[in-house]
């Protein structure tokens, strides 16, 4: 297989820092984290299931957000373009940045021009990926989290492991305890009902709202022919941050390009049921620019390649881009329910960050990933905009740097595999190889099979017991009628 | 019609039964079975693992063995997947025998157009869907259709049943602890249906899921579903 055409250059926090087996180890023993991710993501599935059964025209709906991403795909640069000039026209100042630390550097810069110290954020992937409450904090400038869930990482001083539910690792006791630890005037007889711990973050996040001067965002969608972005929330902490403070800064990813404004039809029916399992979003907020004296009168957008582009250049790859960021594969992905997101060690993690991460970086730096999956096909029918996600998982295994001991053994299998001959010479060396001890086995255990083995078939035996050849092969038996 | 038989190589190595048990369902239906003998294997191993060019000269062994057939059945929903869904992408003449190629109940119930194959088998039995057979190859009821018409079988659902074994190919020995816990949890699924039986279109799966249930002393019995469709009360 060959090379991306394009490199892949994305920075960030998309890197698994160890491999994902390494790093899924503790999170399976951790008996309450598996229980909190089990609950979870049973029940958003069972919602996004209800929700979705009732469209009778989903799978047209699928289609058409599939087919209207390929679209943007294939004529990305002249729709960035198109782009950059409504939103240009309509007051709005269009940034560019290759990578995350000039994406960082870019609103830092800007952050600093408004002359202000601090900053609050909507909700956004796109900051995650960029790291960029880092490069603010570096820079002497406050970055609060707006969000609920966000904040309850921010003070936790953790990093998201679910991309609609950053907190999802959390129970609600759990959460009362950091509040209590890290929120200043949290309440002291802070009980942990979800609506008290909700007014106590809202009470907290209230005074943010009114005091900032300058606020960050994403943007789930950018509309190519009108300049507008969207933001699709369930708090209404995104609506306070779009709106009161002077300064509007979104870092957007450019595969977040929309064609024309009536294409948002399909996405907001596809992204809420998909996502929160709802029928419709309670704040979906739209910006074109700067409207006079309404809203944030300096709007700054910047658009992210960040390894975009190496994913554009790879055909097979490339619908990797479609995700809107739903995280429907992650709450029916049995791998993520039992290894959480932060094995992926990305701030996308299931079978989406599976397939991006690696793409965004390079296959060597995130090697482990593609191998992150059963390849079961859970994440393929529930994601809204089709992405095959396990043909896109086997297709980024060709180029995973592969295990040498793996390789040299793969190849002789398929050695002996290819021919006939060879493999019913195996069969046989197998079966008369296994003979003695399947027959040992049987006498003593009643079954042909094997309990404890060395590594590395011991990855095996482990957790299950092993069968032994037949003592009659099926060919074997088919020879003698 | 000439139907060959694709036994898959696990099941020639370490399961026969469930090829022997798949001769006898289609001789008892008055089928002509044949078993070429310079099969091997389909490649979905290799392929599925990103070898690709090591699973190349399977693929074309495959087409070599089964083109001059009318109808090849194999007891497996994930080799069949592969070589259905994958062979026609990795090799365009593979794209005929592929469309001829039938995991075993699509045989039966699609091109035989048969839902009782004249079966008993009187015990409690769950049946575990597969992943591959499930949801690529979307072999829907038609695994449960045919044990339903087995007599004497009573037939228990198991909850959770579409969800993932753990096991995955090399899944399971790459990620030993992530495939343990989904293993753990398929077990205690399988246990809870009280059957005595389980049931699966794939002895892979099996292989794992009857491995952690043995592990356990749990008393069920890990069976192909196509030997308690041979099974017919007599003595054989």
């Amino acid at each position: 297989m060959n090379p991306p055409a394009t490199p892949a250059t994305g920075s960030g926090r998309i890197r698994t820092p160890l491999p994902f087996p390494t790093a899924a180890k503790p999170a399976v023993a951790d008996t309450q984290l598996r229980a909190n991710l089990h609950r979870a993501t049973r029940t958003i599935r069972a919602k996004r299931a209800r929700v979705v059964d009732e469209v009778p025209d989903w799978e047209a709906l699928r289609d058409a957000g599939s087919a209207i991403k390929a679209d943007v795909q294939r004529r990305l640069p002249e729709l960035l373009e198109q782009f950059e000039a409504s939103a240009t026209a309509a007051g709005a100042t269009v940034h560019w940045a290759r990578d995350a630390a000039e994406a960082c550097r870019i609103v830092v810069a800007l952050t600093q021009a408004a002359g202000a110290d601090e900053v609050v954020k909507v909700k956004s992937m796109a900051t995650q990926e960029i790291e960029l409450n880092e490069a603010l904090e570096a820079a002497g400038i406050a970055a609060y989290e707006t969000d609920l869930a966000e904040l309850i990482v921010q003070l936790g001083e953790d990093t998201p492991s679910h991309i609609l539910v950053p907190a999802i690792h959390y129970n609600r006791g759990q959460i009362r305890e950091i509040f209590q630890r890290r929120m200043a005037d949290a309440p002291t007889d802070l009980s942990d009902e979800p609506a008290a711990l909700a007014e106590a973050a809202r009470a907290h996040l209230r005074r943010r709202f009114l005091s900032a001067r300058v606020a960050v965002s994403g943007a789930n969608f950018a509309v190519a022919d009108s300049g507008t972005l969207v933001v699709v929330e369930s708090e209404g902490n995104g609506r306070m941050c779009l709106t009161l403070p002077e300064t509007l800064i979104s870092v957007v990813g450019v595969e977040k390009l929309l064609p024309t404004f009536t294409d948002l039809e399909v996405f907001l029916q596809l992204l809420p049921r998909s996502s929160t399992g709802e029928r419709m979003n309670p704040y979906t907020s739209m910006w074109t620019g700067v409207t006079p004296d309404d809203g944030p009168q300096t709007v700054h957008i910047v658009l992210v390649d960040n390894g975009r582009s190496a994913v554009l250049a790879d055909p097979v790859g490339r619908p990797a881009l479609s995700c809107i960021r739903c995280s429907a594969c992650l709450n029916v992905c049995p791998v993520y329910e039992r290894a959480g997101g932060h094995a992926y060690g990305s701030v996308y993690p299931g079978p989406i960050g599976a397939i991006l991460s690696p793409q965004l970086t390079g296959v060597a730096d995130n090697a482990s990933l593609p191998y992150a999956s059963t390849l079961c096909g859970a994440c393929y029918d529930v994601c809204p905009v089709k992405i095959n996600i396990p043909e896109i998982l086997v297709h980024l295994r060709q180029q995973a740097p592969h295990p040498a001991a793996e390789r040299a053994t793969m190849r002789v299998l398929s050695w002996v595999m290819r021919s006939p001959r060879r493999w019913a010479a195996a069969l046989r060396l197998a079966r008369a190889g296994a003979g003695p001890l399947g027959a040992y086995r049987q006498r003593r255990t009643g079954a042909r099979t094997l309990r404890r083995l060395p590594w590395p078939a011991s990855a095996w035996t482990r957790s299950r017991d092993l069968p032994l050849p037949a003592p009659q092969t099926f060919r074997d038996w088919w020879g003698k009628q | 019609m000439r139907i060959a038989l694709f036994i898959t190589c696990v099941n020639d190595l370490a399961y026969p039964g469930t090829g022997i048990a798949v001769t006898r369902i289609l001789r008892r239906l008055g089928h002509t079975v044949e078993f070429p003998t310079a099969q091997t294997c389909c490649g979905q191993m290799h392929a599925n693992t990103g070898y690709r060019a090591e699973a190349m000269p399977m693929v074309r062994n495959y087409v070599d063995v089964f083109d001059s057939y009318d109808a090849i059945v194999a007891p497996s929903g994930s080799c069949t997947a592969m070589i259905r869904d994958q062979y026609p992408h990795l090799h365009a003449p593979a794209a005929s025998v592929a469309a001829r190629t039938y995991e075993l109940s699509e045989l039966l119930v699609d091109v035989l157009g048969v839902t009782d194959v004249g079966a008993e088998f009187p015990e409690t039995v769950t049946y575990h869907p597969t992943c591959h057979g499930l949801r690529m190859l979307r072999l829907g009821d038609r695994p449960l259709t045919l044990l339903r018409n087995v007599r004497g079988i009573q037939l228990v659902e198991l909850g959770d049943a579409e969800e993932c074994c753990g096991f995955g190919g090399t899944f399971a020995l790459k990620n030993p602890d992530v495939s343990t816990a989904m293993l753990t949890d398929k077990c205690a699924r399988v246990r809870d249906t009280g059957a005595r039986v389980l049931a699966a279109a794939d002895n892979s799966c099996l292989a794992h899921i009857g491995g952690g249930l043995d592990r356990n002393r749990s008393g069920v019995r890990a069976m192909h579903y196509a030997e308690i469709l041979a099974e017919t009360g007599a003595t054989s």
